[in-house]
């Protein structure tokens, strides 16, 4: 099936990259969310079965690639609403839903591949559909964030590979000439400390460019900024799923080796920084857009924080990362809506948004409180598993800082959304404002309901595949 | 003999930080495909003989002979300046440069595993960093394109430390050479030159918070 997937997805791409005509396109486009749904329904059905040498469907795999199903939907939609309401050049519309479709295509496949080198194909493939994306709209800002999001993306390549030259170092003692993670996992305890420590490091640094972490995290929110709302609500959620996944793959063979607690520090390290920087952009940023792209940052942070901590932290990162997917989507469409109003994304020039777009205002007050992480929000709970995570490490000082700055961002956000629904904006000119119909922020709702839902009442699906996935790790 | 051209290939990364104009910089990336060219037929002779074809075609052609040419071509195509406008004198390059050396050196020095030669590791690591050194420390949007390919370079060289019992990898590595080299070249390069003429980093500074 995965064979089909793929031939089917690259040849849609193609053919949405060669032709004009804009009812073959959506008729494409609706062709592949077709196929990916047959892809993620066949994957579900067929759990741990390996189909073509390097794909596996393992439970982290299934998890985010049923996330993914879910939000291309939605995605796509806007999409067509966003060439619907502004310029509909064909020639940009047809590089714009080509590279969408590669990216999904690239996203899955990453997901679902058990071999390191093959993921890491895919991910170069991520890079250059991503920035397709970024410079669809062709001017000076968009060549600016494409040429960053490119240079610091192919760095990030470049030292994922050599972490995999390493990690090739490491395993060349026992004999092993195979880099399935399988392999590797059952001969974790044999490898090569030092190669494997080496190997970390530059695996984990490459993939914080597309987890948004620190060190890597600047290229990830001018992608997100630059790129029109529906791809710019992929990035902040099912490629920042990808580089978690590529990170989370070592540090399961990394978890029975002697080093683990070295690789925590890391990640401790790495997460508390990304909260903090989120925490001082998003007091100073004006740009609300930008300030939500720092608001994944601090979510990841939080994500690597819980995967350090150990024990409940374990489940409670997985879970954080799924909700957070569906929230962050939901913000980044109902922002390009606000966009589509006010022709800015300056919170000055923004305000009263309550009067043009009720609905819409509604969507993202409960998006406010639902990202914020406060009852009776999902992420309120998988939040407060990851601090009895840090609680039971004995964490007690950094869980006081990283209380501290949550309390500033709720407050930094809350003062900008707040204002944007609620405070008249000066010289905002509303006479040819156009109304958004409701129905345009009924995916937004779904998503943010079903976050709610699953904090309420998590399905016994969901617990059960994240357990399956966390398996492996120590207790 | 693998030594002395792995040794050559470290003293073009000082070479390197001397010089100051575009031209030298594309000669001495040219110099680096020949000697990576030599180390990959002495290493790889083993391998099958398609894919050691496909290894040294891609050192030849494409590292020596056509990213040189085509550097220069962009140079030409949007009137670059030749001089590189380092941040830095050149007598601090150096000796940067030379640190770097050392460091990785000493860092060689410290692992105690017989299966893997440190020259390789040496020179992989000078080159990386001088790599990102460069970028760095010049003001050209092309000179941090040639950081790049000096990085690709020293990336070369590690994958051919496991190469004789990984082909594969060195293939991919390869993949990724091609694959960026000419995404970031072919295309990038030239739409940013016919938007901002003047390649100047300061000139993409305006996203930011």
């Amino acid at each position: 099936m995965i064979g089909i997937y793929l031939i089917g997805a690259v040849f849609i791409s193609l053919a949405l990259f060669f032709n004009k005509n804009k009812t073959l396109h959506y008729s494409l486009v609706s062709l592949y969310f077709l196929l990916q749904c047959t892809l993620t329904i066949y994957e579900y059905v067929h759990l741990n079965a390996v189909q073509l040498e390097y794909f596996t469907p393992d439970a982290l795999g299934i998890i985010f690639l049923v996330t993914l199903s879910l939000i291309c939907g939605p995605a796509l939609w806007h999409s067509y609403v966003y060439f619907e309401t502004g310029k509909d050049i064909p020639r940009e519309r047809s590089i714009y839903f080509a590279a969408m479709v590669l990216l999904l295509t690239a996203l899955s496949a990453a997901y679902l591949s058990n071999h390191i080198a093959i993921t890491w194909i895919f991910v170069e493939l991520t890079t250059l559909s991503s920035s397709a994306l970024i410079y669809h709209r062709r001017n000076l800002h968009t060549i600016e964030g494409t040429w960053k999001y490119l240079f610091v993306c192919t760095i990030s390549i470049t030292l994922v590979f050599i972490g995999i030259l390493f990690l090739t170092l490491a395993i060349q003692q026992d004999g092993i000439k195979d880099l399935n993670y399988k392999v590797l996992l059952s001969q974790a305890p044999t490898l090569n400390v030092f190669w494997l420590k080496l190997s970390f490091l530059f695996v984990f640094t490459g993939f914080t460019s597309k987890a948004s972490l620190v060190p890597m995290y600047t290229a990830g929110i001018d992608a997100k900024d630059k790129a029109p709302s529906p791809a710019g609500a992929l990035f902040s959620s099912v490629l920042m799923n990808m580089g978690f996944v590529g990170i989370f793959r070592l540090y399961e063979i990394i978890s029975h080796t002697s080093i683990l607690p070295w690789t925590n520090q890391i990640l401790l390290i790495s997460g508390v920084l990304s909260v903090f920087v989120a925490t001082v952009y998003m007091l100073k940023v004006k740009n609300f857009k930008r300030m939500f792209a720092y608001s994944s940052v601090e979510h990841m942070g939080l994500i690597m924080l819980g995967l350090a901590a150990g024990g409940i932290g374990y489940y409670a990162a997985i879970l954080h990362l799924i909700l957070h997917s569906f929230t962050k989507s939901a913000m980044f469409f109902q922002i390009g809506q606000v966009y589509r109003i006010y022709k800015s994304k300056s919170v000055y020039d923004a305000g009263d948004y309550f009067r043009y777009n009720p609905t819409g205002s509604m969507i993202l007050l409960l998006g406010f409180f639902v990202v914020t992480a406060m009852p009776p929000s999902g992420m309120f709970v998988s939040e407060f598993l990851i601090f009895t995570a840090l609680f039971q490490a004995n964490h007690f000082w950094l869980l006081a800082i990283i209380l501290l700055l949550l309390t500033m961002i709720i407050w930094s956000l809350g003062k900008t959304i707040f204002r944007m629904i609620f405070i008249k904006p000066i010289g905002f000119n509303d006479t040819d404002v156009k109304k958004i119909p409701a129905i345009e922020s009924l995916s937004q709702l779904v998503f943010l309901g079903f976050v709610i839902y699953i904090g309420v009442n998590t399905p016994t699906v969901l617990i059960n595949l994240i357990h399956v996935a966390i398996q492996n790790l120590p207790k | 003999m693998t030594n002395i051209i792995l040794i050559a290939f470290i003293i073009t990364l000082v070479q390197l930080g001397l010089s100051k104009r575009l031209s030298t910089y594309i000669r001495v990336l040219s110099i680096q495909g020949i000697l990576l060219f030599g180390v990959a037929f002495i290493e790889l002779i083993e391998i099958n003989v398609i894919n050691l074809l496909f290894v040294l075609l891609e050192t030849v052609v494409f590292k020596t002979l056509m990213i040189p040419y085509f550097l220069s071509y962009i140079i030409k195509k949007n009137k670059i300046t030749h001089e590189a406008e380092p941040f830095l004198p050149d007598f601090m390059s150096v000796v940067i440069i030379t640190s770097i050396i050392i460091g990785s050196f000493l860092l060689a020095n410290t692992i105690g595993d017989p299966h893997v030669r440190k020259i390789f590791f040496v020179t992989a690591l000078s080159a990386l960093f001088t790599g990102l050194y460069f970028i760095i420390s010049r003001k050209k949007i092309i000179t941090h394109v040639m950081g790049f390919l000096i990085i690709e370079n020293g990336v070369f060289v590690l994958s051919l430390a496991v190469g004789a019992e990984m082909p594969f990898l060195v293939n991919i590595g390869i993949l990724l050479d091609i694959f960026v080299s000419v995404l970031l070249l072919g295309v990038f390069v030239n739409k940013i030159g016919d938007m901002i003429g003047e390649q100047d980093v300061d000139q993409l500074s305006s996203l930011k918070d």
